[in-house]
């Protein structure tokens, strides 16, 4: 039976308008609503959906951050995740940093798929589930919309520019979800109680053996030029006039 | 002199538009440039040959079909020993492959870039767009993915590139393609349409939806939807405009009852010209868009249809 880590990040709702910090040198959060990652949820969905058909028999979460994340690993307890580990890093860790944390955490736990949101709604990086399938030596399926679980490998489709591409893959592998594969459920109350007995093992970032240094250094964070509004106009045929007079596009 | 790779994406016929913009970002970093051809074909390889800028053309052949990240990583690794950036669309193509390629090089890689400082100094946007971050990469080699919308298209017409040899991939096994199936609809696809017509909750039903394809076909429009829509089950998901689904930057971009989710404009703020169509002369969306007409969608769009 096999095994499946769930890597999980918290991020800034998704609802919520960002600002950017007065010291220009990030986004905000604090004070500011934050949730799981919406491709990290697909990611649980799809874990919870193998073991409930009889193909996984454990659902490991991993998530990187602060105290915080403890309650996103919760979120994904509720959802029918059995067990988590959270790295504690009070400040941003970056993607190749996570793929190493990730790789010693697997070569561990003896996992067969990694099945993680192909990008965070946060940085926008979308790497790190391809850094950690180099970094193994593991097949990728990115981008996935649907999985088909057959003896040691996966038949995936995938969301390509234009349209989808259909892989075989061996295991063990790593996935990454798009919005297709499925839409994940709301956590039922008793599993949300059951939810706060499961456990979480905490590892400070430090003792992981990685080097978590940035690569990346920030020189600054900005809000994009304000778009403004501009005219209302009176009906259908003013609309088409401004459409061909004034703009051109038709 | 720094010498750059770019990463071709191409259809058998020739590279991409995308890999033409990454050509322009590479030659605002370096000046001698390398285009890796990661398709055996002559067709292909001819066109390329003529993009202005593009020093040389590498070719490769072996195990190439389908594109595989696990089989074209190594390979494209081989081919970035000497050079200071390795660049390609950030089209779903190169998010494939480049952060195998540069996780194998230990580098931390800088996705969709949309400006470039210098040599070491990229805007990204982050928080899909609703804010900018300037990065200083300190890592040697730099892997990069370019946003195509923000760079022109290098000219494919004037160039006189040499064809080198490069190398042969193999496979590893782990993995094997067995199929694409590109869509077949007449309309364009929705993040390379010039003109888009998105609706949103306001359409009430997924049998409405239909109301927006005589104005789509008519105007050789793509169609998204709002998230507020693909949650109510009135269109797959794949059509989603906003941070969590499509980002869009069409010429014309035409919101039809939709309010203006933060997370939706997220997606489409950065079109051209924003058309809102809603009975809510309140709403969000009038607050963004260039030009706004209130009232009743179902009276509104047939007309438009009729009359555009």
């Amino acid at each position: 039976m096999m095994k499946i880590l769930v890597p999980v990040k918290r991020v800034i709702d998704y609802n919520v308008k960002i600002r950017v910090n007065s010291e220009g040198s990030a986004v905000e959060t604090n004070n500011v609503k934050m949730s799981m990652n919406p491709f990290d949820e697909i990611a649980v969905e799809e874990a919870v959906r193998l073991k409930e058909a009889g193909l996984a028999e454990e659902i490991i979460i991993v998530s990187i951050g602060d105290k915080g994340s403890q309650e996103t690993i919760r979120t994904a307890f509720a959802m029918g995740g059995d067990r988590g580990v959270h790295i504690v890093n009070d400040l941003n860790t970056e993607p190749l940093v996570v793929a190493k944390i990730l790789k010693n955490l697997i070569e561990k736990e003896t996992i067969d798929i990694v099945i993680m949101g192909k990008q965070a709604i946060d940085d926008d990086s979308n790497q790190t589930g391809q850094m950690l399938a180099a970094l193994l030596d593991w097949p990728q399926a990115t981008f996935a919309s649907k999985l088909e679980l057959n003896d040691n490998q996966i038949k995936v489709i995938r969301e390509i520019d234009g349209g989808l591409e259909t892989l075989n893959v061996k295991l063990p592998c790593i996935v990454t979800t798009d919005l297709r594969l499925n839409e994940p459920r709301y956590a039922s109350l008793p599993n949300i109680m059951k939810a706060k007995k499961k456990e979480i093992i905490e590892i400070p970032i430090e003792e992981t053996g990685v080097d978590f240094s940035s690569r990346l250094e920030v020189l600054k964070v900005e809000e994009p030029e304000i778009r403004s509004g501009g005219r209302k106009v009176e009906d259908v045929n003013e609309l088409i006039s401004v459409l061909k007079n004034e703009v051109g596009v038709i | 002199m720094m010498s750059i790779l770019v990463i071709a994406e191409s259809n058998g016929i020739e590279v991409d538009r995308g890999t033409l913009s990454a050509i322009t970002a590479a030659q605002k970093i370096g000046d001698k440039i390398n285009l890796l051809i990661l398709e055996d074909s002559e067709q292909v390889i001819n066109k390329a040959k003529k993009i202005k800028g593009v020093s040389n053309i590498i070719t490769t052949s072996g195990d190439l079909q389908g594109g595989l990240a696990e089989n074209l990583a190594p390979l494209i690794s081989e081919c970035a020993k000497d050079v200071t950036h390795v660049l390609s669309s950030a089209g779903t193509f190169g998010k494939n492959i480049m952060p195998r390629v540069s996780a194998l090089n230990d580098s931390q890689q800088i996705s969709d870039i949309c400006e470039i400082i210098d040599a070491d100094t990229f805007v990204r946007p982050i928080y899909a767009g609703n804010a900018l971050a300037t990065v200083k990469s300190l890592d040697k080699v730099k892997f990069i993915t370019v946003r195509s919308t923000a760079f022109q298209a290098a000219n494919d017409q004037e160039g006189d590139a040499e064809i080198v040899e490069g190398p042969v991939a193999e496979t590893n096994g782990k993995s094997s393609f067995v199929k694409r199936d590109l869509s077949e609809s007449d309309r364009p696809e929705l993040t390379a349409a010039k003109i888009v017509v998105s609706g949103g909750r306001g359409i009430g039903s997924a049998d409405n939806f239909s109301i927006l394809d005589p104005l789509a076909d008519k105007l050789g429009a793509a169609v998204g939807a709002s998230r507020a829509a693909v949650d109510a089950g009135y269109v797959p998901n794949d059509y989603q405009v906003g941070q969590t689904g499509k980002v869009v930057a069409p010429e014309l971009y035409i919101a039809i009852g939709i309010s203006g989710a933060i997370q939706h404009l997220a997606g489409m703020k950065d079109s051209k010209t924003i058309v809102a169509i809603n009975k809510d002369e309140d709403a969000p969306i009038f607050q963004i868009a260039d030009y706004g007409l209130v009232g009743d969608l179902f009276e509104i769009i047939p007309e438009l249809s009729d009359k555009i």
